[in-house]
């Protein structure tokens, strides 16, 4: 396998990492407006992620490096040709962390509510907009001879995208739900996978018509294969909720988000942004690279050092691996 | 205005902004790590109370600091996608680093760290902050090695067909000489941020509340002060093998620096000039014979090179054009950042004298100097990077590319227009929420403590909950 390849399948990983983890980061914060009926309960469901939601985030800066080091032209024209849709989330990314983080630093009311509303939202934009992106990426967006993105935002807004957007949107309030049944007891945590069962059925029939969609557009048996495992592995997780098997149910959902990627990212290869206007205008794993030379130093650094980040993280997910419920909340 | 001109006035809003966090966060986390040490060490409660409380505002600024970082790494790409094309087989390998080798500790650790109290045996939980600290300086190095690149390109080629540099020795752009005089010069700074810091929030309770908790403040104080003065004399060494390096590697910024027009052996340092604002004609100047040629190379009477006879050198070079950076913007920093600084050590060493044996000070003017002095060496840090960046221009990669070059050829004004207006609109009112609670937390001093929970009491409450 040659070095573009492998890190075309680092890249995929690090999308797995940051859509996975911060995927129910984002569920969480949407929960915010719906499962919590007082003050204490949401600062359970905030609880549940505050020692783990910044290093997930790291998963994108990650991502984002190695897209820049390892090709530079996918990430110049990403970067570029997304512009508005990357400033919605970058706005919305901040407002969260704000809210997250100054929450509970101040006792009243208005405060809070505000900090509420941040969180929310901050949750329910890239939730979606992630989503539009990955599709639009796979789809294909007018890209021209000089590798330049020439359309505009509305031409993100098509039928597919869109449908991209609202299948993220919708698992990851079913992962995030589902993560606060394993991470919450007491009546929070039956409510958590109540509906995360009821959006479980919405988000299983969007994800399989966007699953249907993505192979019949690429019609190869790989991705017809990893779509059926996505489709299944989400099932799986429901029934798991249903039979009150809170880890399994969200192991359900986690490995349908991390093959969803997969099957996006294999539908993609080798190309890594699509034209739609010419397909000898897409950009490729080989003219979007950088040297060979860039790549090998790179594969060292991360061969050595992911394991590494991945067995501390892992570790903090251990430290932190009570349950949590309102008795716990300090006042 | 052209993307150009905005392009450039959204990287400088979003960088200074950003790096108003970043070096308290450096400096603060390894101060929190040493109160916290002291605690651990001799068991004396007053240093756990001062490692919550410092603990508790370097968070608030921290919280910042990453809300604000991530535009840093998109906006290359989005306003600056031909920069990132130029330079991403050599640009992108240490921000990829940067990521996987210090944000992970950071953002784990801290975690660990913060919400760890009654999860960790208190060796263990030590060791995170420790850990964390250390991922904010690997931080500094790898974004330095960067932006070094920029300023002295090494350890690459240029690939004519591609149309781009590529990397040719990773060592070298890890060792390049920029980059060694940089990062300690930027470590050091940082920790005159941080011990000013420590050291005006702690005077201000002594001299405020002289019978809360003076005990422990006292010694806070004391550490600031001390760690302020100490990184002070570091920047000063580590200026002088900064300037020498950039006398030699780019000397149009050192002109430029000291308005020096025209060639000089020896050559004066300016401290200040009265008369058009880029030194051009002056009506009073106050200057030191020789001082810049020894700053610069080393030796009294050391050539140092004009921005004229520069000009005509680099119109030789790389063809016609305007080859001078805005030379009132790198005078005046320069100035700002050096009179900042020393401002802020002065001001240590006056609280320090007038906090010995035991003394409490009772002057209106320490008090008031008290609350601007943290604010001091943030503002040295700021002028500092516009110096360093604006002494840059014309070029974006010095010699290889200028920066109206990089922008993004498919960006238009509107979409640049309307990040430009988000930003700075959202960091004010950042900036209004932030300081708040920063003085917020700063006055409402000293946490009491807690007893500490039964660690096998599943039911007892979480030591630290957002």
């Amino acid at each position: 396998m040659d070095l573009t390849t492998f890190w075309f399948i680092l890249i995929t990983v690090l999308w797995i990492g940051y859509l996975v983890l911060e995927g129910f980061d984002f569920g969480v914060g949407m929960l915010m407006a719906v499962l919590a009926h007082d003050d204490r309960e949401r600062r359970v469901l905030l609880n549940t992620i505050g020692p783990v939601w910044d290093a997930n985030e790291v998963w994108l800066l990650v991502a984002g490096g190695a897209t820049f080091a390892a090709f530079p032209e996918w990430y110049a024209t990403l970067f570029s040709g997304f512009y508005l849709p990357l400033l919605l989330i970058l706005v919305a990314l901040i407002v969260r962390i704000i809210g997250i983080e100054f929450r509970s630093k101040r006792p009243d009311a208005a405060w809070r509510r505000r900090c509420d509303v941040a969180i929310v939202v901050g949750s329910v934009v890239p939730a979606l907009l992630w989503g539009v992106a990955l599709a639009n990426i796979v789809r294909g967006v007018p890209i021209d001879a000089d590798g330049e993105y020439v359309g505009g935002l509305l031409d993100l807004l098509n039928p597919y995208g869109l449908l991209g957007g609202l299948v993220t949107l919708s698992i990851f309030l079913v992962h995030g739900a589902f993560f606060v049944g394993l991470k919450t007891e007491g009546p929070i945590r039956e409510r958590a996978i109540s509906l995360g069962l009821r959006a479980g059925l919405v988000a299983g029939a969007l994800l399989t018509v966007f699953v249907l969609w993505t192979a019949g557009r690429d019609d190869s048996a790989t991705v017809w294969i990893l779509g059926a495992l996505v489709v299944g592995a989400f099932a799986l997780g429901l029934l798991n909720a249903l039979a009150q098997r809170d880890g399994w149910a969200f192991a359900g959902t986690a490995v349908a988000i991390g093959l969803l990627v997969v099957t996006l990212f294999a539908a993609l290869f080798p190309d890594v942004m699509v034209s739609s206007l010419d397909p000898a205008w897409s950009l490729t794993t080989t003219n979007a690279s950088s040297t060979d030379y860039t790549l090998r130093i790179m594969s060292w650094v991360a061969v050595a050092f992911t394991p590494i980040v991945l067995l501390y993280q892992g570790w903090s997910y251990w430290v932190f691996r009570r349950r949590i419920g309102v008795h716990h909340i300090p006042g | 205005m052209e993307v150009l001109d905005l392009a450039r006035w959204q990287f400088g809003i979003t960088t200074v902004y950003h790096f108003f966090f970043v070096p308290l966060t450096i400096g603060l986390s390894v101060l929190v790590a040493t109160m916290q040490t002291a605690w651990w060490r001799t068991g004396d409660e007053r240093w756990l109370r001062l490692t919550k409380f410092f603990g508790k505002l370097f968070l608030i600024n921290f919280a910042m600091g990453i809300a604000t970082g991530i535009v840093q790494e998109f906006q290359f790409g989005m306003n600056w996608s031909d920069y990132s094309r130029f330079v991403g087989d050599i640009f992108g390998a240490p921000l990829a680093i940067e990521g996987l080798l210090a944000f992970f500790l950071e953002s784990t650790f801290l975690g660990l760290w913060i919400f760890g109290w009654d999860r960790l045996r208190p060796g263990v939980h030590l060791a995170c902050i420790w850990i964390a600290a250390a991922g904010t300086v690997f931080s500094a190095y790898f974004i330095l090695a960067a932006n070094s690149f920029m300023q002295n390109p090494v350890g690459y080629t240029l690939n004519a067909e591609k149309g781009r540099a590529e990397l040719t020795d990773f060592g070298a752009v890890l060792t390049n000489k920029v980059l060694l005089a940089t990062f300690p010069h930027q470590i050091v700074g940082c920790f005159m941020v941080a011990g000013a810091f420590v050291a005006g929030v702690a005077l201000w309770h002594v001299m405020r509340h002289p019978d809360r908790d003076a005990d422990a403040f006292r010694p806070a104080f004391r550490l600031g002060a001390a760690v302020l003065l100490v990184a002070g004399l570091g920047t000063m060494i580590t200026g002088d093998f900064q300037g020498k390096v950039m006398t030699e590697v780019q000397p149009m910024k050192m002109a430029a620096a000291e308005a020096l027009y025209d060639d000089a052996s020896p050559a004066p340092f300016s401290i200040l000039t009265i008369g058009t604002l880029d030194g051009s004609e002056e009506v009073f100047k106050l200057e030191i014979p020789k001082l810049l040629s020894f700053l610069g190379t080393g030796s009294f009477d050391g050539e140092v090179r004009g921005i004229d006879s520069l000009q005509a050198e680099y119109e030789d070079r790389f063809g016609p054009g305007d080859y001078r950076p805005n030379v009132p913007v790198t005078y005046w920093t320069f100035r700002a950042m050096i009179t900042a600084g020393g401002l802020a050590m002065a001001m240590g060493a006056l609280m320090l004298w007038s906090t010995r044996r035991g003394r409490t000070p009772s002057s209106r003017w320490l008090l008031r100097g008290a609350v601007v002095l943290p604010l001091l060496p943030m503002a040295a840090n700021s002028f500092g990077w516009i110096f360093t960046e604006m002494g840059r221009q014309p070029w974006v990669v010095f010699g290889l590319m200028p920066t109206a070059s990089g922008v993004s050829p498919s960006t238009s004004v509107a979409e640049v227009a309307t990040s430009l207006a988000t930003f700075t609109l959202l960091y004010g009112t950042l900036a209004v929420i932030e300081v708040r609670l920063l003085l917020r937390y700063v006055k409402a001093g000293l946490p009491e403590l807690e007893p500490p929970a039964d660690p096998d009491d599943a039911d007892a409450p979480l030591a630290f909950a957002y």
